[in-house]
């Protein structure tokens, strides 16, 4: 695979390294001794990057990712975050998590106005709430800035979601699983405006998911985990499709089939 | 955009609306005529099975009592005794009655007679305070207390009276128990540092809150002109009924999602700022679970402490006819107990209704 000089990490400065993971190793105590989910990982995110990490069920991707949040403690290693380690949670992340987690009682613009209010704490309030409303525009959401979150279907509250995490300007974008609960209609139009937002901000981002598909139509790279416990970066499966991307236009192209090969290949062993 | 166009902010901070329409939908259910007939019927027939069983029951009492009137007699003072009791409780001489459970007739006619006392008493009221209105005028401005009417209060007087006593029981539960539960729910050991006052006060019997507050509160008032019953009573209710609040505001902070509480770590959000606009929306839905039970629980306990405290209100009218041992004391006991049940079920639908629309839970 022809090596590019933004996704190819050797290739690349230093400079243009946005997340760094040196040797991160998770462990969880039980009374039946300690349980090593993940072991001298290493792992380097470039700047504007789009990155889908894949793995089965319990080999630690959602424990990797919550840590790179800051939501869950390093048992050992080092996340930089340009340069800097990073010590807790922060907005400089943005988490849009794999349950909506709006806040039910407030509308979507006040679930996207709470973060913003945080990060651009110097502007008025006129220009916070256009913020919003830019954002929550953006994923189609136009008509529903003043619904309240319990009001939206599932697919929408993700929408807010993905707003939310934009809003905030972070430096990174972290994805749980983000459509893991949507059925695949809803999944795919989703999977479009993500990419449609995405494009326009060029936000580093990791996203997490057991859909090969997904992977493939969002991701730069895809970074395979081997199964736990121990797990660590087994394989990585660069994407080299132009941006912007179009769903038909991939589906059609000959490398698609190859690089589902590879990937389900991996994931079969 | 919602078509309600007047949306009030009733939480104020916390952003939870409270829409009038949403509460009037809980009040008119959906029209579904034939549903609506049916259940009417049913509830109809129940109520007509219920009379009947109670008319029947309270007929046999009055028998099983007359009977033992007539022999008393008998044995006691010879047979022309007996028929001249038989004769008396035939005639329905009031000096004569057994005294047993009323007939839904007699509970009937009872009810009639303490509307229209109240009527007079009414009249009665309004006619002092014309007559007394001049010379109140002058003591005002003398700065004199004005003349109070000091008549017996009537029965639907006691009603509000005892509305009245368990509104502000609680509020005061509602002031107590909220804070506490919200302070208990946010820390761990707050929590444990409470948690035997809770365990040990909260099964206490309200008869022995009652002589608590008695002991505490007849130290602290000496002023006479305090209605230092109401305040007793007022206080009692609310330390028997605050417990259910506290226990479910400290069980919804203390259980909030903890994706809510990742979404606030994420967001760096300060204490003040996860508590009132997190932490406590989030519990919105337990806390008012909570306040529903403490008005059902401070109704409940009013009558035994009003009864106790000398407090007006319904619980001193159901003692009070009970010692009067008047010819319809009986009935009117009944009478109080209707209507006990009947304000503590509409009690009861109102923080259904506030309960149901502050809950942001999806129908």
């Amino acid at each position: 695979m022809t090596a590019g000089s933004i996704t190819h990490p050797s290739a690349a400065s230093l400079r243009d390294v946005m997340l760094n993971i040196k040797d991160l190793t998770k462990i969880y105590p039980t009374p039946k001794g300690d349980y090593v989910v993940l072991e001298d990982l290493q792992l380097q995110i470039m700047k504007e990057e789009f990155v889908s990490i894949i793995g089965h069920s319990g080999c630690g991707k959602t424990t990797l990712l919550t840590m790179i949040a800051g939501l869950n403690n390093i048992s050992g290693g080092n996340i930089f975050l340009n340069e800097f380690p990073i010590a807790g949670p922060g907005p400089d992340r943005g988490v849009i998590f794999q349950a909506p987690s709006l806040f039910p009682w407030m509308t979507a613009l006040e679930n996207v106005l709470l973060g913003v209010k945080q990060v651009f704490p110097h502007a008025s309030k006129g220009e916070q709430k256009d913020i919003c409303k830019y954002y929550l525009s953006k994923v189609g959401l136009e008509d529903a800035f003043h619904k309240k979150a319990s009001e939206l279907s599932q697919g929408m509250q993700q929408r807010v979601g993905i707003a939310r995490a934009f809003a905030l300007r972070p430096k990174i974008l972290l994805l749980d699983e983000p459509f893991g609960m949507l059925d695949s209609l809803t999944r795919a139009a989703l999977q479009d405006v993500l990419l449609e937002v995405w494009e326009k901000e060029k936000i580093t981002a990791i996203q997490i998911t057991h859909d090969v598909d997904e992977a493939i139509f969002l991701a730069n790279r895809i970074i395979m985990m081997t199964s736990g416990p121990r797990a660590q970066v087994g394989d990585i499966l660069n994407i080299e499709f132009e941006r912007p991307r179009d769903r038909k236009e991939i589906l059609n192209h000959p490398d698609y089939y190859h690089y589902r090969k590879h990937l389900i290949d991996f994931l079969e062993h | 955009m919602s078509d309600i166009g007047i949306s009030t902010k009733a939480m104020g901070k916390s952003g939870v609306t409270f829409s009038p329409l949403k509460v009037l939908k809980g009040f008119i259910p959906k029209l579904d005529t034939k549903a609506i007939v049916k259940n009417a019927l049913i509830s109809l027939a129940s109520i007509l099975l219920f009379v009947l069983l109670w008319h029947l029951g309270a007929n046999y009492l009055f028998n099983i009592e007359a009977t033992a009137k007539i022999e008393k007699a008998r044995t006691e003072q010879g047979a022309e005794a007996a028929a001249q009791m038989e004769a008396c409780i035939l005639s329905g001489d009031v000096s004569c009655q057994p005294n047993t459970l009323p007939s839904p007739q007699q509970v009937i006619v009872a009810a009639q007679n303490l509307w229209a006392d109240h009527l007079s008493i009414s009249a009665k009221k309004t006619a002092f305070k014309a007559k007394v209105a001049t010379t109140n005028a002058d003591r005002k401005a003398q700065g004199l207390k004005p003349i109070k009417y000091t008549g017996r209060p009537s029965f639907i007087d006691q009603i509000l009276t005892s509305i009245k006593t368990v509104f502000a029981g609680f509020l005061l539960a509602m002031f107590i128990a909220i804070p506490i539960g919200i302070i208990t729910g946010l820390n761990e050991n707050l929590k444990t540092a409470f948690n035997w006052l809770i365990q040990i006060f909260k099964p206490v019997s309200p008869v022995v809150w009652l002589l608590l507050v008695f002991m505490i509160v007849k130290t602290l008032i000496r002023d006479p002109e305090l209605d230092k019953s109401f305040i007793i009573a007022a206080i009692s209710v609310g330390l028997c009924a605050m417990w259910a609040t506290l226990v479910n505001t400290s069980l919804g902070v203390s259980s909030v999602k903890t994706d809510y509480m990742n979404v606030a770590k994420v967001l760096q959000l300060s204490l003040g700022k996860k508590i009132f606009k997190i932490i406590i929306p989030s519990s919105i839905p337990l806390i008012f679970t909570g306040l529903r039970i403490t008005v059902s629980v401070a109704w409940m306990v009013l009558i035994a402490i009003e009864l106790l405290a000398q407090s007006p209100g319904l619980g001193s009218f159901v003692w009070e006819e009970f010692q009067n041992g008047a010819n319809d004391s009986n009935a009117k006991i009944i009478v109080a107990m209707f209507v006990i049940g009947i304000i503590g079920f509409l009690l009861d639908r109102v923080m259904l209704f506030v309960q149901q629309s502050v809950s942001f839970e999806t129908q």
